[in-house]
């Protein structure tokens, strides 16, 4: 009986737990590396998704019980080195385990722009400020901070675009999912906080999927949300601890300004960290946007540009969770193609 | 004191302080008509609109200028409007826009500025 | 307000400043209308601090203000500096030291353009030999003089007599910080603190015991903009860019503005007169408007300095009531008694405008 073919996955996020459960379902034998201690990455932090608004738990669970018991899963656990030895990657890990495998492939996702190095908005510098992300902590109550009254009455503020479409900071690319979730935050906003009005800051609307449009007009009709075309120049404390914003009303060409109680910055995509670190150690190819390149954007998505090394989900540019899955079992195929051909 | 003792007038803020507006028209608009709420600011009904062709008259403008709580122009910009029902034809988000001038004529009567 | 957010900020923008030997370009602002600012910034330095500063009296103007109102093209402002580097290296020194916020923005402008187009360099060493025979080195190093008081603020606090600190209250003074807009925002790298939270000012002020106050209008332009207050009839629009300034510290009830500009002090003491005259309204408390003073009065006062030989008195909104807070002593008959006590002439008293 010929050896089983090995694979190594590096990112325990939902495209590597995907591609893994799917892989070891066609009979090859994977190990998945994850440098944190829990897997899951990102989503698990999220509280609930769109387009549905199902619970993040709602995948995540089914796909930790796809690969339990399948999959040689390592948490905690970085790599250190990559090398290629007679046609096999033998990979060198943090806990000084070795793992030789005949496939990589790399699920390391991405990180969230570190809203700091906008200094106009303030964040890290005047407490009302936030991101999305730390706002998904509060719905899912996971840090159990007190955001503002729930009886009280006031303004909210979401601000679109933070890190992404932005020259000053070095990223020009469109994080595409920070739309829809702004949309999906402000209908949450509005129920949690019925008193407080919610503003969104926004240059263009991105509703790209299947039911964001309808997202969109709930948010307007149901929940009264208001939309308001113009990005914010900057933030500051007003003397009653609010947040003057700064804004160009560009539908009527007039600038405006509006004080906040709360400001919510939508955070874009930025490569992870993990994903540079290992570029450089495999020289793969990485596009203008820094995320990997792979060999082509239609029939090669998940190919890098070097052979046996394979590419899924937001390491190759911000996407969609739909959209990860999606190219985790796409993935799988070209990896089990590939495998197969090489017999 | 005098306004010009030096020769020249100081400039009026052109910054709108949204935070000052007064926005009950609007929401007398939207429980009046819920449509209202989910403009797009397209712009398909000024384009379409017969008053747009010949009079300076804007609908989107109007209706966002509501919604942003700047009322001063209404009452002067309703009386172009020739009810034709172009824009209600046209508008994508299928928001009954007959029905917000009915709304907003309705309103600025009670208050005197309009003479419905 | 989570100033460790500021401080993270803060370091993220060091610049190098030169520890002597200090070539200084006079201000032509500053030095007509707060006299006194320039000589209490040349007497810290050489006497409390001991540092070679050499005031060359042949330089001129940089031409800044001209450039930014479109009468005098880049060329020739570039061939003004090129002189002004050329006194500079005849006279020995490699550390240039602009008075004025204006400057330093054009002394920065010119170096980087001439960093990232030599061939203008070329040109401009070529139209200088032309015009006047000379020939220049470059600056090694470049800060503003407010980056030499930022330098040495502790040392200036360790030799002060007084602190920023209310003496009837014991609280310290509440102070808002107004920086030129010509120090960071074209280069934030160039500017300490950058150019969203700019330190330079916090720094002293900290240093001297004060607090600082963070305003919406903080980052706002005073309204000095060259090309408006020069015709008279545009004014208005300079006085309303400092009036929304006032209008948003009003709430935080400061003390006294700091600048380190010489055209900002300028307007906004100035202009403070004119919105009182022109509409009766005054910021501050008991209609005596917000005092504003230049970094260098502030160093003189903490140091202990004379108010009226640091030039105090061609303020217009007035500075009693802050020297009364810090427990400055003053003699209101030396105000207007210039050198050897002779008689300069008092201003016309304002209508609305409460002054001493």
């Amino acid at each position: 009986m010929p050896q089983r073919k090995t694979i190594l996955v590096i990112g325990g996020g939902v495209t590597g737990m995907e591609a893994s459960a799917r892989l070891a379902e066609m009979g090859y034998r994977v190990t998945l590396v994850e440098r944190q201690g829990r897997l899951g990455g990102h989503v698990d932090n999220w509280d609930f998704l769109f387009p549905d608004r199902k619970p993040a738990a709602n995948i995540l669970n089914p796909l930790k019980d796809a690969i339990n018991y399948k999959v040689d899963v390592k948490l905690s656990t970085e790599i250190t080195t990559i090398k290629k030895l007679n046609g096999q990657f033998i990979s060198s890990l943090s806990t000084g385990d070795f793992v030789k495998t005949d496939v990589i492939l790399l699920a390391t996702g991405f990180d969230l722009f570190d809203a700091r190095k906008k200094e106009e908005y303030g964040y890290g510098i005047y407490d009302k400020v936030i991101t999305a992300a730390e706002l998904e902590e509060y719905f899912s109550g996971k840090n159990g901070y007190k955001l503002l009254n729930k009886d009280g009455r006031g303004k909210i503020g979401i601000l679109h675009c933070v890190g992404s479409r932005d020259e000053k900071v070095g990223n020009e690319y469109c994080s595409k999912v920070c739309c829809v979730t702004g949309v999906k935050q402000s209908m949450k906003l509005r129920e949690y906080y019925p008193g407080y009005e919610v503003f969104c800051f926004y240059m263009d609307l991105r509703m790209f999927g299947r039911y964001f449009e309808d997202l969109y007009r709930e948010a307007q009709e149901k929940w009264g949300v208001q939309f308001i075309r113009g990005r914010v120049s900057e933030a500051s404390e007003t003397h009653d601890n609010k947040i003057s914003v700064r804004f160009e009303d560009t539908l009527s060409g007039k600038p405006m300004k509006i004080s906040l109680d709360l400001v919510i910055l939508l955070t874009g995509f930025v490569p992870a960290s993990g994903s540079t670190y290992l570029k450089e150690m495999l020289s793969l190819d990485i596009g203008k946007d820094r995320f990997f390149k792979p060999v082509d954007e239609h029939l090669k998505r998940n190919h890098s540009s070097r052979e046996g090394i394979f590419l899924a989900g937001a390491c190759t540019g911000p996407k969609s969770i739909a959209e990860s899955i999606t190219e985790a079992r796409a993935v799988s195929l070209e990896i089990s193609s590939f495998l197969n051909k090489s017999e | 004191m005098r306004n010009n003792k030096f020769g020249f007038t100081i400039h009026s803020d052109n910054q709108i302080n949204l935070d000052e507006r007064d926005f009950n028209l609007y929401h007398k608009i939207i429980s009046g008509e819920a449509g209202f709420m989910s403009c797009i600011s397209c712009g398909s009904c000024t384009a379409s609109c017969t008053a747009a062709a010949y009079t300076d008259f804007n609908y989107r403008q109007l209706c966002h200028n509501i919604r942003r709580g700047q009322n001063d122009a209404v009452a002067k910009e309703l009386s172009k409007c020739m009810f034709c029902g172009k824009c209600s034809l046209i508008c994508p988000r299928g928001i009954n826009t007959r029905k917000i001038i009915n709304l907003l004529h309705k309103e600025l009567s009670k208050t005197g500025q309009y003479a419905y | 307000m989570n100033v460790e957010g500021k401080k993270r900020v803060w370091k993220e923008y060091q610049k190098d400043i030169a520890s002597d030997h200090y070539f200084y370009a006079r201000s032509c602002i500053r030095q007509n209308f707060f006299p006194g600012s320039e000589t209490t910034f040349l007497k810290i330095l050489r006497e409390e601090l001991g540092k070679d500063i050499y005031d060359d009296p042949r330089h001129t103007t940089c031409t800044g203000i001209a450039y930014h109102a479109d009468i005098v093209p880049f060329e020739t402002t570039m061939t003004v500096v090129a002189r002004q580097f050329s006194l500079m290296s005849e006279s020995g020194y490699k550390n240039y030291v602009p008075s004025c916020i204006t400057s330093f923005g054009i002394y920065t402008e010119i170096l980087e353009t001439w960093q990232h187009f030599p061939e203008i360099e070329t040109k401009i060493r070529e139209m200088l030999w032309k015009a006047t025979g000379r020939e220049f080195n470059k600056p090694e190093n470049l800060a503003h003089s407010s980056d030499i008081i930022y330098k040495y603020r502790d040392e200036i606090a360790n030799k002060g007599k007084f602190k920023l600190i209310n003496q009837y209250t014991g609280a310290p003074l509440k102070v808002v910080e107004h920086i030129g807009c010509h120090y960071a925002r074209m280069f934030p790298h160039k500017g300490i603190g950058g150019a969203e939270y700019p330190y330079v000012l916090t720094g002293m002020i900290e240093s001297w015991g004060g607090e600082i106050i963070d305003y919406p209008e903080r980052r706002h332009c005073c309204g000095f903009g060259f090309r408006q207050y020069l015709v008279k009839a545009n004014r208005g629009y300079s006085v309303a860019c400092s009036k929304r300034k006032f209008e948003s510290m009003a709430p935080f009830q400061p003390d006294f503005i700091i600048t380190n500009c010489p055209g900002c002090p300028y307007f906004m003491d100035r202009w403070q007169f004119v919105i009182a005259e022109m509409e009766g309204i005054t910021y501050g408390s008991g209609g005596q408007g917000i005092p504003v003073l230049t970094y260098e009065e502030v160093a003189g006062l903490v140091l202990g300095y004379d108010p009226w030989d640091i030039g105090l008195q061609t303020h217009q909104v007035a500075v009693e009531p802050l020297l009364e807070k810090i427990g400055i002593p003053y003699d209101l008959n030396m105000k207007y008694k210039g050198e050897k006590g002779k008689f300069i002439g008092t201003p016309e008293y304002p209508e609305v405008l409460k002054v001493y």
